[in-house]
């Protein structure tokens, strides 16, 4: 009887025996991310779940993540599958109005320049000594866009996962602290001040719902490999537009989206694991993911600048700031930026416009980055 | 494939690719207003 108490007992304090300070570390890391999330509404249907399944990771002996575990299932269903972010982005694209890309095209370019600071990022976490697929999925960081960041480090550096989905988070939701310095670096007051005329190009219905059907077409011919992320967001859309399946795009954007964003987010909380996360390689993520997005930012300005003079001055740069794919948040910013230098510039629906085009070119950049990938070699068709 | 080959390659033919994508889509934006031009729908009679 004695002896079974004391067994008992034992079974009480064993998870408090095996605390190590790596957990405790963890612990204030997760809570963190729940402050920023609750206390400052930083990303908060994202960093709450991520910050809770950071918790439960890192508590001793739950085993969560265990062969049995339950956060285990859904990770293994869902993200080593690559279905969780596929089925954001269909909510994705129900959310999403292409309205005034379709107004503007030719400003769809800057929504591609937005997307080079994946790329350089790339050759500066190849100097720091990533490998090679570690370097592409902390690069994706640069596409400013949580679901395909996830995509892509799922798919090539799972174990990297939980360092690149909270920097991906973490950083499009400092956005409006990021942008604002960068961009008044890079242009002059006279450019800052340029106001835009208005552009006014009606665009039929039908247009509209070609358009998500050409796309996907298109650029999954053109680049294979990304087709189930073109091909997704594409479908969201294409109900949004058609207007005949309420009910389906309604629950895209709604239902499945929250649920999944719920999963998705404890999953890559579960992926915070102390003996994991706590490494220099960590550090260096975080750092080369605020570079990637700083770098999008100036390289996006700096096509503004370029698309100005080649317009004779009819272009703010500004407006590149917003060809990132963190939408709507970007293009407010440069509206704000806009204002505080000319009262009478309104730059909201071209930067809407430059937003919508950093959308798409988040996941046309990471589609040509795997069918190279693919082309090159490096991995499976 | 050296580290440095395959990040050049990736970064060239990436940045060129993500852009020449979005350009060909820009025209074919341009295309489908062309051949779905819009219309102010008609004002009811009566």
């Amino acid at each position: 009887m004695e002896s079974a108490l004391v067994s008992g007992l034992q079974g009480l304090v064993l998870g408090i025996l095996n605390l190590t300070p790596n957990h405790v570390i963890m612990l204030l890391v997760a809570s963190t991310l729940l402050y920023l999330g609750i206390k400052k509404g930083y990303e908060p249907l994202l960093l709450v779940p991520i910050g809770f399944g950071a918790i439960l990771v890192n508590i001793p002996l739950a085993d969560m993540m265990g062969k049995e575990g339950f956060l285990r299932f859904f990770y293994d269903a869902g993200v080593l599958t690559e279905v969780f972010p596929l089925l954001i982005f269909v909510g994705i694209g129900a959310m999403t109005d292409f309205q005034p890309l379709l107004e503007n095209p030719k400003i769809i370019l800057l929504g591609a320049a937005g997307q080079f600071g994946i790329f350089l990022t790339l050759l500066l976490a190849l100097a720091v000594g990533f490998d090679k697929l570690d370097a592409v999925a902390v690069s994706i960081i640069g596409a400013c866009d949580g679901p395909t960041a996830i995509y892509v480090s799922s798919k090539f550096a799972p174990h990297m996962l939980g360092a690149v989905s909270v920097a991906a988070y973490s950083y499009m939701s400092l956005v409006p602290l990021i942008q604002p310095p960068i961009m008044r670096a890079l242009t002059t007051e006279k450019e800052r001040v340029i106001v835009m005329g208005i552009v006014k190009q009606p665009v039929s219905k039908t247009t509209k719902i070609v358009f998500p059907i050409v796309v996907t077409i298109f650029a999954s011919i053109l680049a294979p490999k990304g087709a189930p992320l073109i091909g997704t967001v594409m479908l969201g859309n294409l109900m949004k537009e058609s207007g005949v399946v309420d009910r389906l795009k309604s629950a895209s954007e709604n239902e499945i989206t929250n649920i999944v964003t719920l999963l998705l987010g404890l999953c890559i909380g579960a992926t915070m694991e102390a003996d994991k996360f706590l490494r220099g390689q960590t550090l260096l993520v975080l750092a080369l993911g605020f570079i990637a997005i700083s770098l999008d930012t100036a390289v996006g300005v700096l096509f503004g600048k370029a698309m100005c003079l080649l317009t004779g001055g009819k272009i703010n740069p500004l407006i590149g700031a917003a060809g990132i794919s963190a939408f709507p948040m970007s293009a407010r910013v440069v509206q704000a930026e806009g204002q505080k230098y000319n009262k009478k510039s309104y730059l909201l629906m071209h930067a809407m416009s430059a937003n919508a085009g950093g959308q798409i070119g988040s996941v046309i950049a990471a589609a040509v980055m795997l069918s190279v990938l693919q082309g090159m070699g490096i991995v499976g068709g | 494939m050296d580290t440095w080959t395959f990040g050049w390659t990736l970064a060239l033919i990436g940045m060129t690719g993500t852009m020449l994508v979005l350009w060909i889509l820009s025209l074919l934006i341009l295309l489908l207003k062309k051949i779905f031009p819009y219309q102010e729908s008609a004002p009811k009679k009566g």
